[in-house]
């Protein structure tokens, strides 16, 4: 068990948004978090990458208790997340957003006289990662004037360019084109490999792209783990689609996929 | 972009090297105070431009270099402007470390207001302890060796316009070249994040609290270095360097010669100190001209001088179908 989160218990006041959670990742999977709005997904997200120090319970992550550590910490122990709303560096090039990364983790950010531009270990580091997520054309682009898609790619990258060993992505497909979702999903898996990740855990709304990937998924509502298990198992559980999913996915691509990202 | 940086730092050393030849005594009299303000804004740009951190106390650390230099010359046997200089970066490190690691805690206004807090504090306290420093009449900067010369037989001006200007423009160069290499370098890099967009530096595992402070301090030690540089030409230190004013005054000269670029802030100190030079001399309501120009630049021409010069990166071709 890579990462490990039991009976966690978050209350905002009286408001109770997590009640006694618990779930675990093995090394090797991809498992989603899903759940309509308001189950506690943002909360779980918050404690599982150590923004938030939950009321009760113990998360750990290689067997280090890493409640509240925050996220400067979590990143060096090897824990990334990429941004449900895109989070970049508006006025860094994607070159240098993607070696920004590969300095935090080789730990040379406090080199004050020495050449970026002569670096060659992390120059060739960042390129390798630009070229997993097809950004390599455009790694002397100035962020702030990439299209949106590539704006989310470099999120994501920029999380993967610190070669984490477990990748928490929140909603990487959220805002993108139905059709560049299964690119992006592509990539992202591809890039795992590529990079070594052990772990990934999705949190999304799109259930075509949950089924499509997902080892295990977890249902949550109301602050509760409503159910942990196969994909085949999940969709079978009549609970979980009432409450979380709506209409089995097949259904909904029969009806002409819906609106992708909507909670249903 | 490094090439044309290096290009602009060798003909600035190159052109105050020759100014001493062509030049009127006066403009480089000039021109001391200016390498002292480009000593300084160098490293108030780093906090600026390069962090996206604004302060308004910054004179604190100016009068600490030129009350650091002053101190020694006139209250110790020391008279070495390396020694000045080297005690006055001390000195600012030492009080710039607790300082900002206060301050940093803070962004926007509230870092703004309290470097400000801090600076009037150091500004009461140099007015005050009269013993120590002088009160308001300040203190006297007895004139420096250079490199071990003691040059008390030259007249004044040709002190200042021969050996200390030479000096100055070769710490000026040299402060020039260590702030190219720090924004160069990954740990330049960093701080750009931090500017740019700390939550995201975070989850990237960059401790922004912290390096904001490695930038407070380094700025805080050019402040001081280019501090004890404004020293000498005058002959005085006085607590009016590190009133609030003064910040206010070299966070102009950076908005002046624009804080998006290297040498913006330089240009800024430049325009400053001729501009300065040249109302004063027409007007004596000097403020009201530069209070004016500041709006005009503000609203005008945000990138300042620099940005008029330099365009823009053009924004690249988007790709209709995913736009």
């Amino acid at each position: 068990m890579i990462l490990q989160a039991e009976g966690v218990r978050q209350f905002y006041g009286n408001f109770c948004a997590l009640d006694g959670v618990s779930l675990g990742i093995e090394t090797g999977e991809f498992v989603s978090i899903i759940g309509p709005n308001g189950a506690g997904k943002s909360t779980l997200i918050n404690v599982l990458t150590g923004s938030l120090h939950p009321s009760a319970g113990t998360v750990r992550f290689k067997e280090r208790d890493i409640r509240g550590i925050g996220p400067v910490r979590l990143a060096r122990l090897g824990l990334a997340r990429s941004f449900q709303l895109v989070q970049i560096f508006p006025d860094l090039t994607v070159i240098e957003t993607l070696q920004a990364a590969v300095v935090s983790r080789v730990g040379r950010g406090t080199r004050l006289f020495a050449s970026l531009a002569r670096d060659r270990q992390v120059r060739d580091d960042a390129l390798e990662v630009a070229e997993l997520f097809g950004l390599a054309d455009k790694r002397h682009t100035v962020a702030k004037h990439l299209p949106q898609g590539d704006k989310k790619l470099l999120d994501v990258a920029s999380a993967f360019a610190l070669r984490p060993e477990v990748i928490l992505l929140d909603e990487p497909t959220s805002g993108v084109s139905t059709r560049d979702k299964a690119a992006i999903m592509e990539m992202l898996v591809a890039a795992s490999k590529g990079i070594g990740i052990r772990a990934i855990i999705l949190v999304e709304h799109d259930m075509d792209i949950v089924f499509g990937y997902s080892d295990r998924i977890v249902a949550l509502h109301q602050g509760r783990v409503l159910a942990d298990a196969l994909p085949a198992a999940i969709r079978a559980d009549e609970a979980v689609v009432a409450a979380v999913i709506g209409r089995p996915p097949a259904e909904r691509a029969a009806r002409g996929r819906g609106l992708p990202g909507t909670p249903p | 972009m490094t090439r044309t940086g290096a290009a602009v730092l060798a003909a600035m050393t190159a052109g105050l090297l020759i100014l001493p030849l062509v030049a009127p005594t006066y403009h480089l009299t000039l021109m001391l105070p200016f390498m002292a303000y480009a000593v300084i804004l160098l490293g108030l740009n780093l906090l600026f431009g390069y962090t996206g951190l604004v302060s308004f106390g910054h004179a604190l650390f100016i009068g600490i270099g030129a009350y650091a230099g002053a101190f020694l010359t006139t209250h110790t046997s020391v008279r070495s402007l390396e020694i000045m200089l080297v005690v006055a970066a001390l000195v600012a490190a030492v009080v710039a470390a607790p300082v900002g690691a206060l301050c940093v805690r803070y962004v926007k206004i509230y870092f703004g207001m309290l470097t400000l807090a801090f600076g009037m504090v150091f500004y009461t306290f140099l007015l005050k302890f009269y013993r120590l420093t002088g009160g308001d009449e300040g203190m006297r900067v007895l004139r420096p060796f250079l490199f071990g010369q003691d040059l008390g037989e030259m007249s004044k001006t040709a002190y200042l316009v021969g050996p200390y200007y030479y000096y100055s423009a070769g710490v000026l160069a040299l402060a020039t070249f260590c702030m190219w290499r720090i924004v160069q370098s990954p740990f330049g890099l960093c701080l750009r994040t931090i500017r740019d967009n700390p939550a995201k530096a975070e989850s990237l595992g960059i401790s922004v609290t912290r390096y904001r402070w490695y930038a407070f301090t380094i700025s805080a030690v050019y402040a001081a270095v280019g501090g004890a540089l404004l020293g000498p030409p005058t002959g005085n230190v006085d607590p009016t360097l590190a009133y609030w004013t003064h910040s206010g005054n070299i966070v102009f000269m950076t908005l002046l010669g624009g804080f998006s670029s290297f040498f913006g802030p330089i240009l800024g100190a430049f325009v400053f100190i001729y501009l300065q030079d040249t109302v004063m001399s027409v007007v004596p309501y000097w403020r009201l001209i530069f209070g004016g120009i500041l709006a005009v630049i503000v609203i005008l021409a945000p990138g300042g001088l620099m940005g008029l010069f330099v365009r823009a990166r053009p924004l690249p071709a988007v790709d209709p179908s995913r736009a």
